[in-house]
């Protein structure tokens, strides 16, 4: 490859990735501006919930000066984006925390959950995928096909629920509620805030058996709806593989049907695969809200509902935007990595 | 009647009417053929039946109380069993398909208009007004719609209205990629242009020939987005947002049967079944109206 | 004579429809020596479909029957799939139409090559790396150590087209079906195309099924000619006989064949009644 190519790769590298920045630098705008929209649509009055309303014009007048919301939106709006630039989100009231702290000790947990429910989402979700678009209409196509339908029809809670009542009051295979049995609290030092990876560090194994089995069931009903999803796109991909001509070219040449599968059909689509995944990683943080209320798990999306029941708005807003940007960014994530990884889209 | 079927099926209609009747009849029998999707319509059907005449099937009130009967198990009196304040959980699903029905009703309604209009007007125009629009559209596609339904009720209150705003606030931008794609095809299209001509204003145009060659792609996705409408409104209530007591929303009801998960199963589980089968019915009825009215968009979640 | 490397009968290809089932090959039956076969027809007309039953690579729910199909002594309509799968690419092979669709868009030319070559023969990396190339250079292409390593993407029609070609002759089988192999390319290269394929068949003593819409391609690049309409194998004759063809679709093909020394104002459609009645 002459060097001239070489630099006008790298030229459109450099333009992509500044497009790429720009593009994320956006949404983000985006998503500070509905949050912002949204802290200020609030029927509660910010002023009043200060001074009390039982304050006089002045007082209130003052008050609201103090707090900068005399001020026009625009200069309100950007001096809201330096505070979060900042990691400044204001205090919880009902922690009374500042919202960043809270954030930041809540987030590992929900990282944790949806980390293991996509692993069992991808392990079962692709080989289905495959099965059922390898043997169409077949009725393992039939229960992988009501499967995915099925993904979209439960409500995440009620499934927690009900997994909750056979798995853990009936069957007793799991451990309940919770992250970690009371009595194994604290005996290992928080390193990463994820238990499994802090307590396999310690070497307590007592404690990581502890919080896998209350992971499990959790974990595993993320796992079935990411599941159901990859389950179907992949199938679908497939299915549009394995017409292309392509692979008909790869069994004229005598290929294993295995190997025609894998290497023909499905390796062009582990790119696509890459953003769904990613997708649904992302959803699962969101889905999170749900299976955490459920099960008490400590994470963002408990902090989130416990807010919302309390109307702590900072900490509403600050957990909205945390779990938001982690959505944004691996969306758009799994976008460029699609674009570096597919032959087609590199040159 | 076999006389109606071939005047139908003419390959060579002699008017309008006789080609679009006969297109839709050629849609809708495709569609009968379809058991999946004959089962959704039935299950959507049968919610609506259950919705319009609710105190006529219900056999309890939705909110009477009857105390000496709390957390009854299912019997012959009480198909689903009762609750814990002796209420007939079936009665109160039956009038929760009112509800639920209202909900996705409304949602479609205020968001899919906008949508579409967003949709046409970007497509239609082009240049600025197109990135203008598409770029607010994205920043919307690219946020998490629950977090972000949360975050809106939290704002206005909670509420089923609030909660109807706050879902359709999330569910618009789809509408408005599905139209601008469709209006984009045939923007540059002659009988647009002939239209054009006449000397049609833009508003006319996109209001009388734009917007309804949109209808048959974002009724597909409407339908297929239904389920998960119902399961956001649900979760709004099972989080105390949504419907509040003693409204007997389905996501509520679970989230009140929840303290007794364990030992009276039956309270959280049966409005979950509602659910489960209203959205599996919305799903199954947008998967055939999608490979009968639009194959080429299959699988494209 | 000696037994012929291929022989058909009563070859039959079904496809079920909404309507009830179609047949799109209606029970034809020919032989194929160590020659080059040319069938022409019309699109539908059921030749790709035969090209493709030989390979037995037609999907269900198409379905194939024949009352005899015997390649070098071997019948193929008994065959299970695993021997088949051996016989596939190994001793017989099929360049298909259109390279942009026919390569695999993630893999690069030299991968694809050595692929075929590979699955039958296990060799070492290095020397099925000195094949490629080799093979590379046997259809004509400059360079093959460049071209190895692209992807489908970065090549033209016509090189793609002798990739196939490269990657369908590499493990040396004895009967190429080529469908179509040119009628994806620029005018430009066909001929090119169809001497690579002519002289490499020539060269290793193979069969050849060239399968094709146009008549005159066939008859300067085939020994004989069967043409086909409607599933149905109406004529059978030598190239050099074409002239003497008898049935009128062949007549009314030949007709619609445009000439160098054109003299008509107008070209004749063909006019199918006269063996719709058939």
């Amino acid at each position: 490859m002459s060097a001239g190519v070489v630099a006008g790769q790298a030229a459109r590298g450099v333009a992509g990735i500044a497009r790429f920045a720009l593009v994320v630098a956006a949404t983000f705008l985006g998503l500070l501006a509905i949050t912002f929209f949204i802290g200020r649509v609030v029927p509660i009055d910010p002023v009043l919930a200060v001074v009390g309303d039982r304050a006089t014009a002045a007082v209130y007048e003052a008050a609201r000066e103090r707090m900068g919301l005399d001020r026009p939106l625009l200069v309100q709006f950007f001096s809201y984006v330096g505070d979060v630039l900042t990691g400044n989100l204001g205090q919880s009231i009902s922690t009374g925390r500042a919202v960043v702290d809270d954030l930041g000790r809540f987030f590992p947990a929900t990282l944790e959950m949806a980390t293991v429910g996509i692993l069992i989402g991808v392990a079962l979700g692709v080989p289905m995928g495959v099965t059922a678009a390898t043997r169409q209409g077949s009725w393992a196509d039939q229960v992988i096909r009501v499967l995915g339908l099925l993904g979209y029809s439960v409500p995440a809670f009620w499934l927690g629920l009900v997994g909750l009542a056979v798995f853990y009051a009936g069957l007793g295979w799991v451990a309940g509620p919770g992250r970690i049995d009371i009595f194994y609290e604290g005996l290992v030092e928080p390193v990463t805030g994820v238990y499994l990876i802090d307590s396999l560090m310690a070497g307590e194994w007592e404690v990581f058996r502890n919080a896998a089995s209350h992971l499990l069931l959790p974990a595993s009903i993320l796992g079935f709806f990411s599941l159901a999803y990859i389950a179907r796109m992949t199938r679908s991909f497939m299915l549009d593989q394995l017409s292309q001509e392509y692979v008909t070219t790869a069994r004229v040449k005598g290929v294993p049907e295995r190997r025609v599968i894998w290497r023909h059909a499905f390796y062009p689509i582990r790119i696509q695969l890459i953003t769904v995944i990613g997708l649904s990683y992302a959803s699962l943080l969101e889905g999170s809200v749900m299976i955490e209320t459920v099960f008490s798990w400590p994470g963002i999306g408990r902090y989130l509902t416990v807010a919302l029941l309390n109307a702590d708005m900072n900490a509403v807003l600050g957990a909205t935007l945390v779990i938001g940007s982690v959505f944004i960014l691996i969306n758009k994530a799994s976008d460029v990595l699609y674009r570096i990884l597919d032959p087609r889209a590199r040159r | 009647m076999s006389a109606v079927r071939d005047w139908l099926l003419d390959d060579s209609p002699a008017s309008r009417l006789q080609a679009s009747l006969g297109r839709s009849w050629r849609s809708f029998s495709a569609l009968m053929r379809n058991p999946l999707a004959v089962a959704g319509a039935l299950i959507i059907l049968a919610l609506i039946v259950m919705a319009v005449f609710a105190p006529w099937i219900a056999p309890y009130s939705a909110i009477g109380q009857d105390l000496a009967n709390r957390l009854a198990p299912p019997s012959a009196l009480h198909w689903m069993g009762t609750d814990e304040l002796g209420r007939d959980i079936f009665s109160r699903v039956v009038f929760g398909s009112r509800i639920t029905l209202m909900i996705v009703t409304m949602v479609a309604v205020i968001s899919a208009p906008i949508g579409l209009l967003v949709g046409a007007i970007s497509g239609y125009f082009g240049g600025w007004t197109d990135r203008v629009l598409m770029g607010l559209t994205d920043i919307f596609l690219s946020m998490p719609k629950l977090i972000l339904a949360l975050a809106f009720v939290a704002a206005l209150g909670p509420g089923i209205e609030n909660a109807i705003i706050a879902i359709a606030i999330t569910a618009w931008p789809v509408y408005a990629r599905i139209a601008r794609a469709e209006t984009i095809t045939f923007r540059d299209s002659e009988f647009i242009a002939a239209v054009q001509l006449q000397g049609a204003s833009s508003a006319r145009v996109i209001l009388r020939h734009v917007l309804p060659l949109c209808a048959s792609s974002t009724i597909i996705r409407v339908t297929l987005d239904m389920a998960g409408i119902i399961l956001t409104a649900a979760g709004l209530g099972f989080l105390g947002l949504g419907a509040q007591p003693p409204l007997p929303e389905w996501g509520a009801m679970i989230s009140s049967g929840r303290n007794f998960i364990l030992d009276q199963w039956w309270v959280a589980t049966m409005p979950g079944f509602a659910i489960i089968a209203v959205s599996l019915g919305f799903c199954f009825l947008g998967d055939g109206l999608r490979d009968v009215l639009d194959p080429k968009q299959r699988d494209g979640r | 004579m000696t037994a012929p490397l291929l022989s058909i009968k009563n070859l039959t290809v079904t496809f079920p429809t909404p309507k009830g089932p179609v047949e799109v090959v209606r029970g034809i039956s020919f032989s194929l020596g160590r020659e080059r076969l040319g069938i022409v027809g019309e699109s539908g007309s059921g030749k790709s479909m035969t090209g493709r039953s030989i390979l037995k690579l037609i999907r269900p729910p198409g379905r194939v029957t024949a009352d005899e199909m015997v390649f070098d002594g071997i019948d193929l309509a008994s065959l299970r799939e695993r021997r088949m799968r051996a016989l596939r690419g190994a001793r017989i092979s099929m360049v298909m139409q259109d390279p942009k669709f026919s390569l695999n868009p993630v893999m690069t030319v030299g991968e694809q090559i050595g692929e075929a070559l590979k699955t039958h023969r296990p060799m070492p990396r290095r020397q099925l790396r000195a094949r490629v190339l080799e093979m590379l250079e046997a259809v004509r292409i400059n360079e093959p150590e460049r071209v190895a390593d692209l992807y489908p993407h970065e090549v033209s029609g016509g090189m793609g087209q002798r990739v196939m070609i490269a990657m369908m002759l590499i493990p040396e089988p004895d009967l190429l079906i080529a469908d179509e192999p040119t009628s994806a390319l620029d005018v430009s290269v066909q001929a090119q195309v169809l001497d690579i394929i002519d002289e490499l068949v020539r060269r290793n003593g193979m069969g050849l099924i060239l399968i094709s819409h146009d008549l005159g391609l066939v008859a300067r690049y085939c020994d004989r000619i069967l043409v086909m309409n409607g599933g149905e194998i109406v004529e059978e004759c030598a190239a050099r006989d074409l002239d003497k063809a008898r049935h009128p679709y062949t007549r009314g093909l030949l007709a619609a064949m445009p000439r160098m020394d054109e003299d008509r104002d107008e070209l004749p459609v063909l006019d199918r009644s006269a063996w719709a009645a058939t």
